[in-house]
């Protein structure tokens, strides 16, 4: 296997070092400070929402406006926030767990990056443009005929996403060649760290669901403005089939924001249980499965479409069958924590927390699978509730387990551990609060994508938009406990953690320029 | 129903500790908050709540035995107490049985599910038949066999949404005209939109199923006790999505039979005063009331917001009333500007034509008369 | 595994990727007022375009020159392999897509709109259609009078061009083996005659649009079998003309003397993406034109 030439190398500083960067965990962290800065942005829509949830009646909106927010919301949080954070964490994390010098593939590593922030800037854009019509407001999941409607905002929104697209594909590719062919030698497939193994799949994810949701707003945009009949009966078209297609992406979407998060967690787990993973194999095998089942289950989100009994139990069956091998996962979990010798410094804690709450929206997810049950709660805050279980008290949870887990490797320092703690706790309230009222308000009749309901909904509403605050503000501490460990503090041991095993821990914190320059021989 | 509760203004602290105090004795809370589907008034809705409170407790139970466990290994299994590690990493018997187990329990879940779906479906043998049409935004609803059409829309007062009034009880859950169903009779639902998707959902019937133009959908309900049933539009239909309710008034066969002739009265006395000639007070006072519907994309005021136009001082509004006339008969395809000549009768349309040339700062001073607007059709 | 030049190269900083993005944000930006008709939308377009031209063309230049200096190892090889590879599965992926909306409206919406006699009586739901509002189809050779179209037969221009098409992947492929028996005049005449073939297909696919346009009645907008029929058929000839501009790259680099028996990732790339547009339009000729 090859050593990494050393080659004339340049670093260049200042500001073209990061616009012009080809390392890996440059443009790690490019992604995970774009990731961040997008959460706040994202996280102020959010708020923007519950402000006006707080009581019946228009207070700082109008409906259309709404529309915008929680649109934007969506978009922003999935492609924005999520997706860039696991890219974030693999740019750092795959070399250095593979013990490669760098990605497979540098120069496009820096291209899937610097697509981000343009197709951000076109769609925020929108905001700015209310007298044009304003931003997408037909909801992130864009049906039509609505979002033919729409104004030149949805345009913006359709260019933005093909180059997102553009982005994760290209991403995705380079994930995969760096795992395929990247790796030191002695390190077979079934040797590699859960992490790699789950953004393996995650990426097979993304390549095959990208393109499709590129097909899907091209055809609304071909609708709109070129005179197709994709979604118009009178022309043969029908608007369901936009469903079909956007689900068939977004299914494997949502397993995309959540399997890189299975993988932090089954690093983080094992650190601190002193414990070897329990399971590997059947971790591997469950997250295959779950990668291959959430290709035929899309239709699930479709369930009062009016589709013919035969399909609605076909996808019944197939996502009820989802549960299978996602249970696998976590009693492994727990069987690795099972007779460990537990601590409970702050990664541990952000992935216990994940285990618990992820079940939670994994078991709603469940219910939500039931059809003639989910003609009750489809459309409802209690879908909110389900996806906002899986993917902030799932998938953010996990990226905190992953920054404090990693973050003393990555700035060579310690970060502080009192801090984090406050964090975990004030989040967990915060979330909490926010979310789980939201189940009672889907069941009681509370349709989604409404900026005023009736009365009887003030109480737990209200709670939410408490918790919503609590939430997004003790998130201003995660940012100074990031800035706090990058200026200096207690240094950081090349292992860090006591139980922490792999090659990533073999090298020095912070991490040389190219990770291993010379290939490390795994046994 | 749901409880009602007065809009009442307590702190935020004692909302926390009424927050704290359900999660610790839900049975005395429930008292107060609405925790489960609304109670369910036809045989389906009874199925699915039934099916729901199942499985519902079946995933209760399996989260407190899993994670039993885990709260087991994470107080007794510590380092602070000096636990040491095991090395174990594998057990075949245990990955197996936690594999088909739940496997199993999900055999289980499905069979219920499936025997519930098919009843849901089957829309055969049906009494009588009513197709919904979802407009932006409100709902229109036909009987065929009675030969009866109208349209129901909120009729909450835009004060009160704006925060310039007391709030109602029936704050967004009430319209002008309910839809009227007999009980104890299988009525089958023809459902399609007009513009957008719209999703016509009544929870206590057990009944949600999208509107979707271009396509029917059909689906049916036995309501077996009277009452009013308040529902919503389920499915995100542009900006007043959250504003087109839908209340069901479920009778018996006599009363709706006497609802069925007291409509058609009311129909031919419309009928016939599309016949006169109308003065210009008459259409500007009707003609405001007409623009209630306009409003909600236009404003109250011909402003237009965001995609919507403005009408003051628009070119139409103030231009030729040929044109005038033929964007509001029919619509604008492609735009959320739909054709109101399917929906509003010649009286209606002359009133509000009428209206906007003459309001909002437009001075045209033109009448237009039901007879122009026949003309026109 | 030791590897001819020992190590894995890696790229020094480049400003290419950033242009690159911002370039396609112009590309993207121009495309959106454009189609809204803003008139300072084509420039942005057009400059967006060009910025990625000139991208390409360096960034590929400079990674044509680092090949050829001999900077790269197998290992960096097999990268390339993997990218390529996956990235034309995400094009598969795309027409996907297509394909789908394709026959989702074939074998449900077009029947469901046809059983529904409250919104749409009297509409034949058979295949060609152009949907209950769309013009009429008749019989393919009869001329199409107002509100009615002639679907696209099978069996003249798209079957010449199925066949010009998989003689082009054999043609490219006997390119190949000349490249592997380093028989130079091979590799050219081959790629020569691919190129050639391509170029035809393109002027038969685009006389065949014409044709559409002008006598059949059939157009884009032609219901739901004008919008399936010019998106597919569409998609793909965007695909062929990037595939022989490809092709012709790879040609004038042969001509400049690239490429060696062991060591030639670009042609196989080039070629693999060829066949991959061959088998796309094998599907769209069986799909869209035939059944
Ligand atoms: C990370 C994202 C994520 C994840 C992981 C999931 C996971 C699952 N989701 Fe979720 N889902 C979303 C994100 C996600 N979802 C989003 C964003 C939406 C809304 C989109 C929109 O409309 O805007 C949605 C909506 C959604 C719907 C549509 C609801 C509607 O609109 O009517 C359905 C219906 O079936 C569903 C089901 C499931 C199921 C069955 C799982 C399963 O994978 C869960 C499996 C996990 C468990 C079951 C728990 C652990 C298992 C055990 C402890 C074993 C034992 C258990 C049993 C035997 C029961 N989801
Ligand atoms: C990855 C996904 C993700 C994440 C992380 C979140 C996070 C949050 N979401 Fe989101 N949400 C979605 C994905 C996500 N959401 C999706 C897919 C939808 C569906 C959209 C649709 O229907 O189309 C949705 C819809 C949705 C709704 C439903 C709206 C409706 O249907 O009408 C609500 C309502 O409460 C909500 C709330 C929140 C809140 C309170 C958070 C909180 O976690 C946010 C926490 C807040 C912060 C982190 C902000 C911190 C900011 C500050 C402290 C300000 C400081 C300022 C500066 C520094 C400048 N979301
Ligand atoms: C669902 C939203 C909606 C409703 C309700 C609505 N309109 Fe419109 N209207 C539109 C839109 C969108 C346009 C712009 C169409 C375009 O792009 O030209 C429009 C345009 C118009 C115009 C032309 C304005 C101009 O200068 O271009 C007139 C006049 C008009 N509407 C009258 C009415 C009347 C009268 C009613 C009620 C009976 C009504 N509208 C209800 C959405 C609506
Ligand atoms: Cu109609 Cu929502
Ligand atoms: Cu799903």
């Amino acid at each position: 296997m090859a050593t990494a030439t050393a080659h004339h190398d340049a670093h260049p500083t200042g500001i073209t070092r990061w616009l012009f960067t080809t390392n890996h965990k440059d443009i790690g962290t490019l992604y995970l400070v774009f990731s961040l800065f997008m959460f706040f942005v994202g996280g102020t829509m959010a708020l923007i929402i519950r402000a006006e949830l707080f009581e019946p009646g228009l207070q700082i909106t109008n409906p259309h406006f709404y529309n915008q927010m929680l649109t934007l919301h969506a978009l922003v949080m999935i492609f924005g926030v999520i997706m860039p954070a696991f890219v974030g964490f693999a740019n750092w994390q795959l070399p250095m767990m593979l013990g490669a010098p760098d990605m497979a593939l540098p120069r496009m590593n820096n291209w899937s990056f610097w697509i981000l922030p343009f197709a951000f800037t076109l769609l925020l854009s929108t905001v700015f443009m209310q007298d044009q019509g304003g931003g997408p407001a037909g909801g992130w999941t864009m049906y039509p005929p609505l979002a033919i409607q729409g104004g030149i905002g949805t345009d913006f929104t359709i260019l933005s996403i093909h180059m997102m697209g553009i982005s994760s594909v290209l991403g995705a590719i380079n994930v995969i060649a760096t795992i395929l062919n990247m790796r030191a030698p002695g390190m077979t497939l079934m040797k590699m760290p859960l992490f790699v193994w789950t953004w393996l799949i995650t990426a097979f994810l993304l390549i095959g669901a990208m393109p499709v949701l590129a097909g899907a707003v091209t055809m609304l945009l071909t609708d709109r403005h070129f005179g197709t009949h994709f979604f118009d009966a009178a022309g043969g078209g029908d608007p369901v089939l936009f469903q079909h297609v956007f689900w068939f992406f977004g299914h494997p979407e949502v397993y995309i924001l959540i399997l890189p998060a299975f993988g932090i967690i089954s690093q983080v787990i094992p650190t601190f249980s002193r414990k070897p993973l329990f399971g590997y194999n059947s971790m591997v095998y469950a997250t295959a499965s779950i990668a291959f089942l959430s290709h035929v289950v899309w239709a699930h989100h479709m369930f009062t479409v009016g589709m013919p009994v035969a399909g609605e139990l076909f996808f019944m069956y197939a996502t009820m069958l989802i549960a299978v091998p996602t249970g696998v996962k976590i009693f492994n979990w727990i069987a690795t924590m099972w007779r460990g010798a537990l601590t409970f410094e702050t990664p541990m804690l952000f992935a216990i927390a994940f285990v618990i709450l992820f079940t939670i929206g994994g078991l709603s997810g469940l219910m939500l699978a039931i059809v003639p049950a989910d003609f009750q709660y489809q459309d409802t805050y209690f879908v909110v509730a389900h996806f906002h279980y899986v993917l902030v008290t799932g998938a953010i949870v996990a990226i905190f387990a992953g920054a404090y887990f990693w973050l003393p490797k990555w700035t060579g320092h310690m970060y502080n551990e009192r801090l984090g703690k406050w964090h975990f706790w004030l989040t967990m309230i915060g979330m909490n609060l926010t979310f789980f009222p939201m189940h009672f308000l889907g069941l009681a009749g509370m349709q989604r994508r409404v900026p005023d309901y009736a009365l009887q909904f003030t109480d737990f509403n209200q709670w939410a938009s408490v918790g919503a605050f609590i939430f997004g503000f003790s998130q201003l501490l995660f940012v100074i406990l990031v800035i706090q460990a990058v200026r200096g503090g207690k240094r950081a041991t090349a292992q860090v953690w006591e139980g922490a095993e792999g090659l990533e821990w073999t090298l020095s914190s912070p991490p040389p320029y190219h990770s291993f320059a010379t290939p490390p021989v795994v046994k | 129903m749901c409880v009602v509760r007065s809009q009442s203004r307590r702190g935020v602290l004692s909302r926390l500790i009424s927050g704290i105090t359900l999660a610790a004795v839900p049975v005395l809370a429930a008292a107060d908050y609405q925790l489960n589907l609304p109670p369910p008034v036809s045989y389906i809705a009874r199925r699915i709540l039934d099916l729901h409170n199942l499985i519902f407790i079946i995933c209760v139970v399996i989260f407190v035995i899993v994670f039993g466990f885990m709260f087991y290994a994470m107080v007794v299994h510590r380092k602070s107490r000096g636990h040491k590690p095991a090395t174990f990493h594998d057990n075949m018997t245990f990955e197996v049985v936690w594999t088909v187990i739940p496997f199993l329990i999900l055999v289980g879940m499905a069979i219920p599910s499936t025997a519930t779906l098919i009843e849901m479906t089957d829309v055969s043998k049906a009494d009588m038949t009513v197709k919904i049409t979802g407009y932006q935004w409100k709902w229109k609803y036909d009987y065929p066999d009675q030969d009866l059409s109208f349209f129901s829309s909120l009729s909450t007062p835009r004060d009160q949404i704006e925060g310039k009034a007391q709030k109602g009880e029936y704050y967004l859950h009430e319209v002008d005209n309910p839809v009227v169903l007999p009980v104890g009779k299988k009525v089958r639902f023809l459902m399609t939109g007009n513009d957008v998707i719209h999703s016509w959902w009544v929870p206590q019937l057990g009944i949600k199923t999208d509107a979707i133009p271009g396509f029917i959908n059909e689906t049916w309900t036995n309501i077996d006790q009277p009452g009013v049933y308040r529902g919503v539009c389920a499915e995100l239909c542009g900006k007043d999505h959250g504003f087109m309710p839908i209340v069901v008034n479920a009778v018996s066969q006599e009363e709706f039979d006497k609802w069925v002739v007291a409509q058609k009265q009311k129909a031919s006395s419309d009928a016939a005063s599309a016949g006169k000639t109308w003065t210009r007070d008459e259409l500007m006072a009707k003609g405001k009331q007409v623009f209630q519907t306009c409003a909600a994309c236009h404003g109250p005021n011909g402003e237009g917001i965001g995609p919507f136009p403005k009408l003051a001082g628009s070119k139409i509004a103030t231009g030729p009333l040929k044109d005038h006339l033929n964007i509001v008969l029919h619509g604008k395809p492609g735009t959320a500007m739909q054709a109101f000549g399917t929906q509003m009768n010649d009286v209606d349309l002359a009133a509000v034509i009428t209206y906007e040339r003459n309001s909002f700062g437009n001075k045209t001073g033109d009448v237009v008369q039901p007879a122009q607007v026949k003309a026109a059709r | 595994m030791a590897s001819a030049h020992g190590s894995y190269y890696l790229p020094n900083p480049s400003p290419w990727p950033i242009v690159t993005s911002a370039s396609l944000f112009l590309l993207a930006l121009g495309t959106v007022l454009t189609i809204n008709g803003i008139k300072l939308g084509p420039w942005l377009m057009l400059l967006g375009a060009l910025g990625i031209i000139a991208m390409m063309t360096s960034w590929f230049g400079q990674v044509i020159g680092e090949s050829e200096s001999g900077a790269y190892n197998a290992q960096v090889d097999r990268s390339f392999r993997w990218g390529m590879a996956w990235f034309i599965f995400s094009e598969v992926m795309f027409f996907a897509a297509f394909f789908g909306a394709l026959f989702y409206v074939r074998m449900f919406a077009v029947d469901w709109i046809g059983s529904n006699d409250i919104l749409w009586p009297n509409f034949d739901p058979t295949w060609p259609t152009a949907g209950p509002k769309g013009p009429m189809p008749i019989a393919p050779g009869s001329i199409p009078g107002p509100n009615q179209f002639t679907p696209m037969g099978a069996w003249g221009i798209p079957a010449l061009n199925t066949l010009i098409l998989l003689s082009s992947g054999a043609t490219v492929t006997w390119a190949h083996w000349g490249l592997l028996k380093d028989n130079r005049a091979q590799l050219i005449t081959g790629l020569f005659l691919t190129v050639a073939l391509g170029i035809s297909f393109i002027g038969f696919q685009a006389y065949e649009y014409v044709h559409a346009y002008t006598e059949l009645g059939l157009t884009l907008k032609t219901g739901i079998y004008g919008t399936t029929f010019f998106m597919l058929t569409g998609f793909h000839g965007f695909h062929v003309t990037m595939g022989t501009i490809m092709l012709i790259v790879i040609l004038l680099r042969a001509l400049k003397g690239h490429f060696r028996p062991d060591h030639h990732f670009g042609f196989e790339a080039v070629a693999w993406y060829w066949h991959f547009v061959d088998v796309v339009w094998l599907f769209l000729f069986i799909f869209v034109y035939w059944l």
